[in-house]
């Protein structure tokens, strides 16, 4: 492997770092009597908000709807997550040291694949508790579930919500791109070298 | 005879009226349409310059005693919009200031509860010169005390007694740098050094009256206050005082009135003496010789009273001493100035140079000069003493005066542009003059008899010159009439251009002695928004719903409870008797702006409590019936807050039901 691949790749690991130092997902919402907005911060490890209160807020005023609270303890995959974080990045970073060209392409497969459990996780989750309700709630509006929107904007009675990928998730999206930018690189240069290789034979 | 006169004289009125009439309307109609257009394109530029649109934030904030009412009123400039009410010295029922367990103690005195005072005069806390935006500080005239109002929570977060002092009115007055708040006493009272009682007469006035004027110490950081010590002056009335700037620094000034000494019939004996005096004290000399141990020690027995921050409980603390400087024993501390009779106002301009003494009585405004005083008391220029402080010559010090400037000249304020605003109590007008030539270059009427004036800085080295409030005794006609007592106004007077113009009025609450303003921005971005729960160390607060719970301690039952949208744990209370005394710790468990949850109950003799997010607040009950008794949240915090309730059983005297407590049928869940 060329020195600058196993560089790039190198990064595509560490890039993955961005997932503990930003959120991979944020939930807006915005209300006539909330002008300056509640956001839920979704991390790899962790449920907070844009204030340390924003969680409580989020449950006091989904317990109208009757919707089950809110708790980061719950979430079994916030233990767990990290830890394939770190696998992937230990692995990414040992397969640039050693210069593995053939693990390149899995790694990147393995890590689409995990991307997109989570966002399967994720989705799951929001149907849950978008339709999963307390059927002794103050507020029931026949018919009505409060999915909020996977990814974009979405009106829930007065509130007004929006999702879009953290920051976080730019640290997938950007060790995927780099781990395929390695693996064609790489794979050109291989092809160029044997077809070079190939005309010395001839000659 | 004399009906026949009156008729006569009512015809002839009729005549003329009907004449003058005629007139007007060959020639008056086009002139006078156009005065209409013009008074009313007046009128819409004004309006413009007071529209604040909704959702807009003013440009200034406004403080505004509250006089009679104890209170300070918060008004946005330059629309006149009331922003809040801050009980000091009052009891509040709509908070619960004052009748909560947590806020009782700061209206503790020497002579007991005092659920009341009469609070005058506003006056923010400054740093280099100029307004900062951390703290107010305002007096009680009637029970000798002053209060420091926390500005990033709008709250009363310490009240001092004032020992040796009896109307507190010339307070409170902060140095360049908060060095000192300095407060005098407005009566006169027989004050011993030996601190014993003394059997004194009204006819020894002379001889055993005497004033006070103290000095409190400001902590840097968190604003605390402590009186470091006082100066016993000659016993005359203090009535207001201003410290001094730029090169009069050290100095702070007073006014004095009843200079003639009189115990009785005050508005004739104390107005006898053609001229009393402005006391010169030199704050920074004082503090030298309090620090050199020039001090009396003096045993006294005064209240301070301060807010916990974290607690949110008030807490006494008896102060049994008190410092005593003695003029005579303190060369150059004071010295005394004379000016016209029954002098209000004292206030020194923008550079420190002009002392303005506006006297009530008199028919000019006397501006004395620093830099003249300085040289007088140099040439040793005295034309007398009172008990040793000299009294320096009228003439040597006057920088001029300012002729035929109204009736009844009360107060000035500056606009930092060369010019001065003195407040007309008799003729009702504010007068405009300069302090270049001591002209009178503008007037305005005010409706009616102003007192103080406000501009905002006015009383700092750089004053915020647009605007000026006046503040208004008499109100009558100006808004629909509501019985015999009417709101007192304030008016907004533009002082951008050459003339004022009036912009505003607006009703106030109480009678607004004296007024503060500041730049919103030095105050808007420090304002609390919520008490973090995490730091609320009162110790009977419940910060989760499965801790709440009824404990029984002989006669005392204590409730720990919560309160969170939209529900109180526990809602369901039992084991109360007639006769308990059930205090009722209530946490709001709200992490979030503007989510005060309320608590009150059914026939309880008390009033209610307004808890804020994060903080606990204890409410005090005697039931006096058996029977079931409603309780619930009084400020409507969500669409369920009507539903927010519950019930307390209350058993009769003597019958044993056991304490028993839930919510939602169950008791209180993790």
């Amino acid at each position: 492997m060329k020195t600058l691949h196993k560089l790039l790749l190198l990064a595509a690991a560490i890039s993955l770092g961005l997932l503990f130092l930003f959120p991979m997902w944020k939930i807006y919402v915005q209300a006539p009597q909330y002008p300056e907005g509640l956001q839920m911060h979704i991390w790899v490890n962790k449920i907070s908000g844009s204030t340390d209160y924003s969680l409580q807020n989020f449950n006091i005023l989904n317990h109208y709807i009757g919707m089950e609270k809110i708790q980061p303890d719950s979430f079994q995959e916030l233990t767990y997550m990290p830890y394939i974080v770190f696998f992937f990045m230990l692995t990414g970073a040992l397969i640039a040291l050693a210069g593995a060209r053939r693990l390149v392409l899995p790694w990147v497969f393995l890590l689409m694949v995990a991307g997109a459990a989570g966002l399967a996780d994720f989705y799951m989750w929001l149907h849950k508790f978008g339709t999963n309700l307390d059927p002794h709630a103050p507020i029931i509006i026949p018919g009505m579930t409060y999915i909020p929107p996977f990814i974009g904007s979405k009106q829930l009675l007065n509130f007004h919500a929006l999702s879009l990928p953290g920051p976080g998730s730019i640290g997938i999206a950007l060790a995927v791109v780099l781990g395929l930018a390695v693996f064609f690189l790489e794979r050109r240069r291989k092809g160029a070298s044997i077809k070079s290789a190939e005309k010395t034979l001839v000659l | 005879m004399e009906t026949l006169y009156k008729k006569v004289n009512k015809a002839a009125l009729l005549l003329a009226v009907a004449a003058g009439a005629a007139l007007q309307s060959c020639s008056g109609i086009e002139s006078s349409q156009a005065n209409t257009a013009v008074a009313s394109q007046a009128d819409a530029d004004a309006a413009t310059k007071v529209y604040v649109a909704p959702g807009k934030h003013d440009e200034l904030y406004s403080f505004m005693s509250g006089g009679f009412s104890g209170q300070v009123s918060v008004y946005g400039i330059p629309s006149g919009r009331q922003l809040k009410v801050i009980p000091v010295f009052s009891q509040n029922p709509e908070n619960g200031y004052g009748y909560t367990e947590e806020s009782k103690a700061m209206l503790n005195t020497s002579f007991g509860f005092v659920p009341w005072d009469d609070l005058h005069h506003p006056k923010l806390s400054r740093t280099d010169g100029m307004t900062d935006g951390r703290w107010l500080f305002v007096n009680a005239n009637n029970t000798p005390r002053v209060a420091r109002l926390d500005l990033k929570t709008f709250e009363t977060a310490e009240i001092m007694e004032i020992p040796n002092s009896a109307g507190n009115h010339c307070s409170p007055y902060p140095t360049n740098d908060n060095e000192y708040v300095i407060a005098g006493t407005r009566f006169s009272v027989p004050i011993n050094v030996e601190g014993k009682y003394e059997d004194v007469n009204f006819s020894e006035y002379k001889d055993k009256f005497k004033g006070s004027i103290s000095f409190v110490k400001v902590d840097k950081k968190t604003g605390d206050m402590d009186l470091d010590f006082q100066v016993l002056v000659p016993g005359f009335d203090y009535d207001l005082a201003n410290g001094g700037k730029g090169p009069s620094s050290d100095w702070v000034f007073f006014t004095t009135y009843n200079t003639e000494q009189a115990s009785t019939l005050k508005e004739i004996g104390a107005s006898q003496n053609d001229k009393d005096f402005l006391a010169a004290i030199n704050w920074k000399l004082a503090a030298k010789y309090a620090r050199e141990g020039k001090t009396h020690e003096m045993p006294a027995y005064y209240y301070h009273n301060k807010l916990d921050e974290k607690t949110h409980i008030a807490t006494s603390e008896i102060k049994k001493k008190v410092r005593i400087l003695l003029p005579e024993e303190c060369p150059g501390l004071m010295y005394l100035i004379p000016v016209p009779k029954s002098p209000h106002g004292i206030d020194v301009d923008p550079s420190g140079e002009f002392m303005i003494v506006s006297g009530k009585l008199a028919s000019i405004i006397p501006v004395h000069s620093f830099s003249n005083m300085l040289k007088t008391i140099e040439k040793k220029d005295f034309i007398g003493d009172v008990g040793g402080i000299p009294i320096l010559r009228y003439e040597s010090v006057l920088a001029g005066e300012v002729k035929e400037p109204g009736l009844g000249p009360l107060h000035t304020e500056f606009d930092g542009k060369g010019n001065a605003y003195t407040s007309m109590f008799v003729s009702s007008e504010v007068v405009k003059w300069k302090l270049k030539d001591f002209k009178v270059v503008d007037r305005i009427p005010v409706y009616y008899s102003v007192g103080h004036l406000v501009i905002p800085g006015g009383d700092t080295k750089k004053p915020y010159g647009k605007y000026l409030i006046a503040m208004n005794k008499i109100t009558k006609d100006r808004y629909l009439p509501t019985g015999p007592e009417l709101a007192h106004s304030a008016q907004l007077i533009d002082i951008s251009g050459e003339k004022m113009k009036l912009l505003l009025d607006f009703p106030t609450i109480g009678e607004p002695h004296y007024a503060q303003a500041i730049e919103a921005g030095k105050i808007a971005p420090n304002s609390v928004k919520f008490y973090s729960l995490e730091e609320n160390s009162h110790p009977q607060a419940t910060k989760k719903e499965s801790d709440t719970r009824v404990e029984r301690k002989g006669n005392q039952v204590h409730v720990y409870m919560t309160a969170i949208r939209s529900h109180l744990t526990p809602d369901n209370i039992e084991g109360v008797n007639v006769g308990d005394e059930v205090y009722f710790h209530v946490t709001n468990l709200e992490q979030d702006w503007d989510v005060p949850h309320g608590f009150a109950i059914m026939g309880n003799n008390n009033a209610e409590l307004l808890i804020m997010p994060g903080a606990t607040q204890t409410l005090k009950w005697v039931p006096q019936k058996a029977g079931i008794v409603p309780m619930y949240c009084t400020d409507f915090c969500s669409a369920l807050h009507q539903e927010m309730q519950g019930y307390i059983k209350v058993s009769p005297k003597g019958v044993k039901t056991p304490v028993a407590f839930s919510t939602g049928g169950k008791k209180p869940a993790a």
